[in-house]
């Protein structure tokens, strides 16, 4: 079951396209990285998914909805966390919760019962009627958190969920956004420009550079479209360039880069991996590691948006 | 229309007002001055230069454009009078009727400012926009948070007004003297009228503000036409009476709701996000 699908989503604001013909799908249950620098177009595609703003081409659809005529249901059934808390200072964190929840139209006995729920969930019951203005960081991100699943949303977009949190408080909200992910079959979309996150959290990623969707699938897939077959990673020493290229040119068919402290090479399979260590050792180099390289997804990451504009990784988007 | 999402908007925009000094400060001094210590100070006059004023020059010099302007009725009532009983009369009853209307003009403008420009200047109208309240409830919300307030204040200053005039004045005039019926139209029908002018104008201006100092000042010139009023009354132009007051309610209310229909026209989900 698909919860978001977007076929050639586009926003304009006058001469400037925002967000250009995005074709994504995001299946119901997922958590899915919407990765992108700032102003790359991630909020933008967020408005439009809720239905703040119309698209000015292409269609959208979230939990079945499309978004150009059913903004209000669409808003009723998925939960925002904005990019600030942007609470309301003087107010009590009750009085955050139980205003949001009456906005919800939530029945008032089970809103009250919600509201201590949450607070309970998210520490904050000790400072539930305190005004928010003297909360920390932290305590504000996990009271905005609590305000966008105060209505038990079937779909949770969070943009930038630890921006300006200490590490512990991060790794705090991290820890609820995994709870959250794996209560019954709830969707997250999850923008971010941080990686490590991403990289925790979610089963796909999408990355969106200048309003272009550049590539979508599972890190792993996606590095093998950028990297095929087996890089390895060795730290060696006493060899200069010309040394190595020779001795790695019977072997290493597709080239190699030089890294820090030794070379990155392509091979076929493991099995390359003896005869290339022996033929460097036999032209004079002290191998101190082998490694078989793990593409990180910040590696991934800036590979994609090196890629010119246009030059779309994927296949039909889910 | 979900009344319970308006009431959750208008009481918690009065909440968040109520908690900022900045903004229920001038909501009480203002009052306090307009309609307690300015009135207090125009009843206490006579009794400080009762020279000047037992012999008439005060109020001739003050006064003396706007009689002929003045109905039948009032002047035989003042006919009846000393000339200190009729600046007292005058000045309370009369000379300060327009400046009632700085009120609710006033306090609406003070709310809604804080109520429109001030969600956004402080950042917490994008998680609103993201909920199921449509447009024309959370801009009912507001309109009526900041209403309320005008209105209500305005009661609450008229009747201080009242009571201190009449405790004021009470040994020099004889007896109760205030309110007239003028001043019930004023207070009932044309100061509702123009808490809805201040509300619309602030609303529109708060569209375009960047914060809610900026929608204040805008907002501000409003009471250019409550001093245009007086200077007129004072001129003899016109007697600021029960005619008046029924044609500018009537004229109040056309331009008051033009503006706030305007206002309810510019306050949309997507014009409101792109701008934040």
């Amino acid at each position: 079951m698909e919860a978001i699908r977007c076929e050639g989503l586009t926003r304009r604001f006058d001469a400037k396209v925002a967000v250009r013909a995005i074709d994504l799908v995001v299946q119901h249950g997922e958590v899915f990285a919407f990765l992108g620098p700032n102003g790359a177009g991630k909020t933008t595609t967020v408005r439009m998914l809720a239905g703040l703003l119309q698209p000015s081409e292409g269609d959208a659809w979230v939990l079945g909805a499309d978004v150009r005529s059913a903004g209000a249901e669409i808003r009723r059934r998925i939960g925002v966390l904005t990019e600030t808390p942007s609470l309301y200072g003087s107010l009590t964190a009750r009085q955050n919760l139980a205003f949001f929840g009456d906005l919800y139209d939530l029945k008032p006995a089970h809103l009250r019962g919600r509201v201590d729920e949450l607070l309970d969930l998210f520490e904050l019951g000790e400072a539930a009627d305190r005004p928010v203005a003297g909360f920390s960081k932290g305590m504000r991100q996990r009271l905005a958190i609590s305000r966008a699943i105060l209505h038990d949303p079937e779909l949770l977009f969070l943009d930038e969920p630890t921006s300006g949190l200490d590490p512990a408080a991060a790794q705090g909200v991290r820890d609820m956004i995994q709870k959250l992910s794996q209560q019954a079959g709830r969707t997250i979309f999850l923008c971010t420009h941080n990686l490590d996150e991403a990289q925790r959290l979610c089963d796909r990623i999408g990355v969106i550079s200048e309003g272009e969707l550049r590539a979508v699938g599972r890190p792993a897939e996606l590095a093998q479209r950028f990297w095929e077959g087996l890089w390895v990673d060795i730290e060696l020493a006493g060899l200069e360039e010309d040394a190595l290229g020779k001795a790695l040119g019977p072997i290493v068919a597709d080239g190699w880069d030089l890294v820090e402290g030794g070379v990155r090479v392509r091979l076929s399979s493991r099995q390359e991996i003896p005869g290339l260590v022996e033929g460097l050792v036999r032209a004079g180099a002290r191998v101190y590691r082998v490694a078989p390289k793990e593409w990180s997804l910040a590696d991934i990451y800036f590979r994609i948006q090196h890629q010119p504009a246009g030059a779309n990784t994927e296949g039909d988007g889910a | 229309m979900n009344w319970r999402a308006i009431r959750a908007v208008m009481i918690k925009d009065l909440r968040v007002v109520l908690a900022n000094r900045m903004v229920w400060v001038p909501m009480v001094v203002v009052p306090l001055v307009l309609m307690v210590l300015l009135p207090l100070g125009l009843v206490l006059a006579p009794t400080l230069d009762p020279d000047t004023f037992g012999s008439g020059e005060m109020m001739l010099e003050d006064f003396g454009s706007m009689l002929p302007a003045l109905p039948e009725p009032v002047r035989q009532k003042l006919a009846g009078m000393d000339p200190m009983q009729q600046w007292v009369y005058l000045a309370t009853t009369h000379l300060f009727a327009p400046m009632f209307l700085i009120l609710p003009i006033m306090l609406a403008s003070i709310v809604a400012s804080d109520s429109f420009a001030g969600e956004r200047e402080r950042g917490t109208l994008e998680p609103l926009l993201y909920t199921p309240i449509s447009d024309q409830e959370l801009f009912a919300g507001k309109v009526l948070a900041a209403l309320m307030p005008a209105v209500g204040l305005g009661l609450v200053g008229f009747v201080l007004n009242a009571v201190v005039v009449n405790a004021a004045g009470y040994r020099l005039m004889g007896g109760l003297f205030f309110p007239t019926a003028d001043w019930l139209l004023l207070v009932l029908l044309l100061g509702p009228a123009c808490a809805l002018i201040g509300l619309g104008v602030t609303v529109l201006v708060s569209s375009k503000a960047k914060t809610v100092t900026g929608a204040q000042q805008a907002s501000g010139a409003l009471v250019l036409p409550v001093v245009a009023l007086m200077v007129g009354q004072m001129a003899g132009a016109f007697y600021f009476g029960g005619a008046v007051i029924l044609g500018a309610t009537v004229v109040a209310l056309v331009i008051g709701l033009a503006l706030v229909w305007l206002g309810a026209r510019t306050f949309q989900r997507g014009e409101l996000v792109a701008r934040i």
